[in-house]
């Protein structure tokens, strides 16, 4: 967990390179016979939040699950920083700066927060005991404790298992660890789905401040009042097909559901071509 | 971690809390609820309880010595099952794989016909391979061909056996050297060796889970393998190398129940896993993984053993203690089973 110099984090934000950060071109996936995916172009700014719509089994999981390495593409290219590369596992992705959280929300529930935010990445201690694999709890324990202060998710009590805490409370464990370990991308998936009002607000408050530090910022949500919000572009699946990308500029929440259901299959020329 | 993420927003209603330092207080309650705790108290209620009604029997050196040595085997392979179930497995060979491990060791020191330290060495070196063997091929089936693991190691316990049958003829091996018998019966400084090495093996196998990284692994592998594979742990080999473990720890116990009983007691382990399973859950490993520990499964491992002594010691019919022990590992696993409706709670 190296943590960038803050200045030259920020002085990345300014505006979308040319260049995305991440981009997928025509992916497939089929899981045997049915085709989740079916040709998905996607594209992920440094510094802006992408938000990713669709209906129920449009396929938004399932990408960022092969974006994020869980799930390999049946066809189709990833590129980083305009590089192809491929993800065999989700470590690879990991060791180049992207991760998830899923809607799932991948948490041990029996092991404590602090156990969590380092599963896979744990601490060993200094010298000789480290070279046997053992562990520094307090380190890691101390730094979750910082990151929940930083972002503001009070725990109760933070040795006990993350079985014991509410929905909400996981689910802010989850985004804390993906944003402590992200330089690159960030995915979340429903990310407020189980959050109360306040939560919700401090998360997408939070959303804008980590893609203020020049992180590309990929939200998933049903929620389109909350889209319309934080997102600078809006891409939108359905049926396992990108049919829409928008820059979040005076659009409604008519024109995002037209293009979902694909009632309103013209928003003219803020439509992708080709 | 980005420092400019932390830009406070002034109109922040909720207070921030920080998290106060590991209370010790608050540790001593957590783990004063905890199982092995519970369990703790009882065992030490009964050890109370016989000393008291046969003071001069029960608690007497030559007796307690014996509690220990009859547990010993069973402790090791209680440790190797703990790991497994923590990890949300299950290992049914465990009892087979000691009986094939100690036939190919005693097979090999018998082939030697010598009784030098490098003998032992032999012996356990083969009996170690053996079970370990079996330990990974169970790892396998179950990791990498997805096989059920009560399906794989029922097959394994069929299977291992039978292969210990076909290299004896069907006759326990009897000719065991005379230094593991010196182990078997021996002591240092007035322990035992059997309890010697099998303390040694807890306490290494307690130091590995709770405070290593491997240990760690086996706990986040047992509460979410989804997720743990996930954050990059390889779930397959971490499985594999249980497994090969729990085998691994059976070739161990062979070798001193050889020394204990100089032969190797074909017919003796068939309920050796299940006598594991039920120290493993008595102790508060839970029967769904992820969570666990060592220390409880000495506490499970020793109720069983000084209620059959003690009863025994007093004159009830031991048969009693099978009868008690059943209903309450029924009864552990139900606690375990509400502690948990209580705190998943959404
Ligand atoms: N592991 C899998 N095996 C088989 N089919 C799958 C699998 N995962 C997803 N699918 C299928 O792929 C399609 C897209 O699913 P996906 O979970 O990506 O949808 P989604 O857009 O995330 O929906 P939601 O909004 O409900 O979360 C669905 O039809 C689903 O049945
Ligand atoms: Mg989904």
């Amino acid at each position: 967990m190296q943590p960038p110099p803050a200045d030259t984090a920020s002085s990345a934000s300014v505006a979308p390179g040319p260049v995305a950060v991440l981009e997928a071109r025509g992916i497939v996936k089929r899981f045997g016979h049915v085709e989740a995916l079916r040709g998905v172009d996607f594209e992920a700014h440094a510094g802006e939040v992408t938000a990713l719509i669709g209906d129920n089994g449009a396929g938004k999981s399932t990408l960022v699950k092969i974006l994020s390495g869980v799930y390999q593409a049946t066809a189709g290219n990833i590129l980083l920083d305009g590089c192809n590369v491929t993800f065999n596992s989700p470590s690879d992705a990991h060791a180049l700066g992207i991760e998830t959280v899923y809607q799932d929300l991948s948490v041990a529930p029996d092991l404590t927060p602090s156990a969590n935010m380092f599963m896979g990445r744990e601490l060993v201690l200094p010298g000789l005991l480290g070279k046997f694999g053992f562990l520094d709890n307090a380190r890691m324990r101390r730094e979750s404790a910082e990151a929940f202060q930083r972002l503001k998710v009070s725990l109760k009590d933070i040795d006990m298992p993350i079985a014991s805490l509410s929905g909400g409370q996981r689910q802010s464990v989850a985004i804390c660890r993906s944003i402590m370990w992200a330089k690159q991308v960030v995915f979340m998936d429903e990310p407020t789905a189980a959050l109360g009002v306040v939560q919700t607000r401090r998360t997408l408050e939070l959303v804008r401040r980590i893609c203020d530090t020049g992180v590309a910022v990929v939200l998933i949500s049903h929620n389109m009042r909350d889209v319309l919000e934080v997102a600078d572009t809006i891409e939108v699946l359905r049926l396992g097909r990108r049919i829409a990308r928008l820059r979040n500029n005076n659009i409604s929440i008519q024109d995002l559901v037209g293009a979902m259901t694909g009632a309103l299959d013209s928003t003219a020329d803020e439509q992708v071509t080709a | 971690m980005s420092q400019t993420i932390v830009a406070p927003t002034a109109e922040d209603p909720v207070p921030t809390t920080v998290q106060p330092p590991p209370n010790l207080s608050r540790r001593l309650r957590a783990g004063m609820t905890s199982s092995p705790a519970y369990m703790g108290v009882i065992l030490v209620v009964l050890f109370l309880f016989f000393t008291i009604m046969r003071p001069d029997t029960f608690a007497s050196l030559f007796n307690l010595r014996n509690i220990f040595l009859d547990a010993a085997t069973l402790m090791i392979l209680a440790t190797g099952m703990t790991y497994v179930m923590i990890a949300g497995g299950f290992d049914l060979s465990i009892g087979s794989v000691l009986v094939f491990a100690g036939v190919c060791g005693a097979k090999t020191m018998e082939a030697m016909g010598t009784n030098t330290v490098f003998t032992l060495v032999a012996g356990l070196a083969v009996s170690l391979l053996a079970g370990g063997a079996w330990g990974l091929f169970n790892g396998f089936c179950i990791s990498r061909l997805r096989v059920s693991a009560l399906i794989t190691t029922l097959g394994s316990m069929g299977a291992a056996l039978g292969m210990a049958y076909l290299v004896t003829g069907g006759n326990d091996v009897r000719t065991v050297p005379k230094m593991l018998m010196t182990i078997g019966h021996g002591t240092v400084f007035g322990v035992p060796w059997l309890v010697v090495i099998t303390t040694v093996v807890a306490i290494v196998a307690g130091v590995v889970l709770h405070m290593t990284k491997f240990g760690r692994h086996t706990f986040l592998v047992g509460s979410n393998p989804e997720a743990a594979r996930r954050a990059g742990i390889n779930v397959q080999r971490h499985v594999l190398l249980l497994y090969g473990l729990s085998g691994l720890l059976a070739g161990l116990a062979a070798m001193l129940s050889l020394g204990r009983f100089s032969t190797t007691t074909l017919e003796g382990h068939g309920t050796d896993p299940l006598e594991a399973v039920t120290a493993v859950v008595l102790g508060g490993t839970s029967l769904y993984g992820g969570s666990g520990s060592i220390i409880g499964t000495v506490v499970g491992v020793f109720i069983p053993a000084v209620l059959a002594n003690g009863f025994i010691i007093m004159g009830v019919q031991p048969f009693w203690q099978m009868v008690v022990i059943g209903f309450v590992v029924i009864a552990a696993v139900y606690v375990d089973q509400l502690k948990r409706q209580s705190r998943d709670r959404v």
